[in-house]
């Protein structure tokens, strides 16, 4: 993932990832008109019961999809019949890799055709070993930058981090936000003074203008809760399309 | 020696850590650092156990059962938690939480509470050290625990009800947790239980170590030996750390009871979730299970991760009850000895009755965490109005 974003980077282009909660109704269609839409890469969210780091539009998709029956394996299954173009990451939470034990979850996603993973309860103090066997199996870690990460610690996370580095744009669970936090462009900042890595801002981005302010210093954004508010408002595929394509065109300063 | 201090990456053995987000690792950073400064500070540790002796009412008694020893056949020796100021065993915890949180400069507490009791004592810390308070319930605990609900908004703080997953305990942490990751600068996690990310458990068990210390020294001078068993609930698991710690390094045997609808112990397996790798009831993909007792403090489907640890080692054993044995426990001790428990702590008295035989001629002492009067409603419901039972 992280050669792909690079390049596209280099070419002068601002970045755009959208998340989709896997097994929520219709997530599949939702991924490839994302992608078509022209999102770079997409994050894909294995349903967890515990979701912490989750606002409350997420925690409703993921516990949806998880009355629906979706289990890791049924989402992974999904992923190599999707048709995207683009890279796939996982967002899930630390326990899924836990309990079948780093080796086989690794292989498990490799093999899924998933190039990336995004652990938001596994601090880079405790990511070692996982990173490690995700390392081996070829998938990617991409950890996340806090506003509260100091710097002393940033420069080791920039390093760890693989695929991109996840600037968490606020104090704060997943959600869209009515103004964009200082705290936004502040860790970003941050991040490119350590790190040539593209550096992509998440966590309460809520509009096309958010993203554009957020992409002055960061090479992109990540969009979720306003993708999933779309599937849960009845939107479809067709309504993530939309929303990709307006933040696109306010990227490419349409 | 087992029940010292954890490594300095907050492990007990294989169990603890520091599973958070980013964001929370400086928190957790800066409170164990604030705690290991305050816990050698000699003015920090007086004042701590000044306010537990002059507004906690501590030391709390230890009270001989004699018509029921002689029933079950055991010398059981209650220690009387449920006669501290709020009712449980909670307040030493909060009230070291709190002197902690104002060292910190941090002017507001956040906390889960499953039955009540730790919001409770929560809302009486705040109130005390004048901070702000929002504790996190599940709906399912909002409704049978509703006087608890109201004693929280009597002392100043806001109970948010929570709905997401099962509504229980595991959710209010989830939600204090979602809280804390918004409002670290200013916000203390005053977490209930020895559970969560280091330094928590390890935190939780010294501020409750005063339960096994004076409990020892009261045997001593009651029967003259350290008891033969110790016994105590568990949920996550904190009276029965603060009093196992006290008989860590005696022959005694440790006994921490689960309920089985959240055995963590007896039918989990290592996992993470709440900031700790732990026993952890999960079903085949990771999921995380909901427990279900009759008790809203022992609803948790983890457990502390030094009753993991003390359990892989086989120094504790955690067997499990029912809530029909619960029930039963609960107005056996209420008719022999004049006292109604809370129902987490008529779990250890389950257990107690049930190997009644095999305990014969042996001193047990059991830790009466709680008192049951926030349970009296619930149990009307269960047992009927005018019951003679």
């Amino acid at each position: 993932m992280e050669g792909f974003l690079r390049e596209r980077r280099d070419a002068g282009r601002k970045l755009l990832i959208a998340y989709i909660t896997g097994g929520y109704e219709g997530w599949q269609a939702a991924v490839e008109t994302a992608a078509a839409a022209g999102a770079d890469a997409i994050e894909i969210g294995i349903p967890f019961s515990d979701p912490v780091m989750d606002g409350p539009v997420i925690q409703e998709a993921s516990q949806t999809a998880l009355d629906a029956g979706a289990t890791p394996a049924s989402v992974l299954a999904a992923v190599p019949d999707l048709d995207t173009g683009v890279p796939h990451a996982v967002m899930t939470y630390y326990n899924l890799a836990h309990h079948p034990g780093h080796e086989r979850f690794a292989a498990t996603l490799a093999s899924s055709g998933i190039d990336a993973a995004i652990l938001p309860d596994l601090p880079l103090v405790e990511s070692g070993p996982w990173r490690e066997a995700a390392a081996l199996a070829g998938v990617e870690t991409i950890m996340l930058a806090a506003p509260t990460t100091p710097d002393t610690r940033l420069p080791e996370l920039c390093e760890a981090s693989k695929g991109f580095v996840y600037a968490v744009g606020l104090l704060g669970v997943t959600g869209e936000r009515a103004a964009l936090a200082s705290t936004a462009t502040e860790i970003a900042q941050r991040c490119k003074r350590v790190t040539d890595k593209p550096v992509l801002t998440g966590v309460g981005i809520g509009s096309p203008e958010q993203a554009v302010t957020a992409c002055e210093v960061a090479d992109g954004v990540i969009i979720g809760s306003a993708v999933v508010r779309r599937l849960l408002d009845g939107g479809g595929a067709d309504g993530v399309g939309e929303l990709i394509a307006s933040y696109r065109e306010a990227l490419d300063g349409g | 020696m087992v029940m010292s201090d954890p490594t300095e990456e907050g492990r007990f053995g294989e169990f603890g850590g520091r599973f958070v987000p980013e964001t929370l690792i400086p928190a957790c950073e800066e409170l164990e650092q604030a705690f290991r400064e305050a816990w050698n500070d000699a003015a920090f540790v007086e004042e701590f156990h000044r306010i537990l002796i002059d507004y906690g009412g501590r030391p709390s008694p230890l009270t001989e059962c004699y018509r029921l020893s002689e029933q079950l056949g055991v010398r059981l020796l209650l220690k009387r938690e449920d006669l501290n100021h709020t009712g449980s065993h909670k307040i030493n915890n909060v009230i070291g939480q709190a002197l902690l949180a104002r060292r910190m400069g941090k002017s507001r507490l956040v906390a889960e509470t499953g039955a009540g009791q730790h919001g409770v004592a929560t809302a009486t810390a705040a109130a005390l050290f004048d901070m702000e308070c929002k504790v996190y319930m599940g709906q399912v605990d909002v409704a049978r625990q509703e006087l608890n609900v109201f004693r929280m908004q009597l002392m100043g703080a806001e109970v948010e009800s929570v709905s997401s997953g099962s509504k229980t305990l595991k959710d209010a942490v989830n939600e204090a947790m979602r809280d804390w990751v918004a409002t670290v600068e200013n916000t203390h996690y005053c977490l209930g239980s020895v559970m969560g990310p280091h330094p928590y458990p390890w935190m939780v068990r010294t501020f409750h170590h005063v339960i096994g210390d004076e409990a020892r020294e009261q045997c001593q001078a009651l029967v003259k030996q350290d008891p033969d068993v110790v016994v105590a609930c568990v949920g996550g698991g904190s009276n029965a750390a603060g009093i196992f710690s006290g008989f860590a390094d005696a022959n005694s045997r440790l006994v921490g009871v689960e309920p089985a609808g959240g055995a963590a112990v007896g039918r989990g397996v290592p996992g993470v979730v709440h900031g700790m790798v732990s026993y952890l009831m999960q079903d085949e993909v990771g999921q995380v299970q909901e427990a279900e007792s009759i008790s809203a403090g022992l609803d948790y489907p983890g457990v502390g991760p030094e009753h993991a640890y003390l359990a892989s080692v086989g120094r504790a054993e955690y067997p499990s009850v029912t809530d029909e044995e619960v029930v039963e426990a609960f107005q056996l001790l209420s008719r022999t000895e004049g006292i109604i428990p809370a129902l987490e702590s008529a779990h250890a008295l389950a257990w107690v009755v049930r190997e009644s035989t095999s305990l014969k001629g042996q001193v047990v002492l059991l830790n009466l965490s709680g008192r049951g009067d926030k349970d009296v409603d619930q149990m009307m419901d269960i047992l009927g109005p005018g019951s003679d039972r």
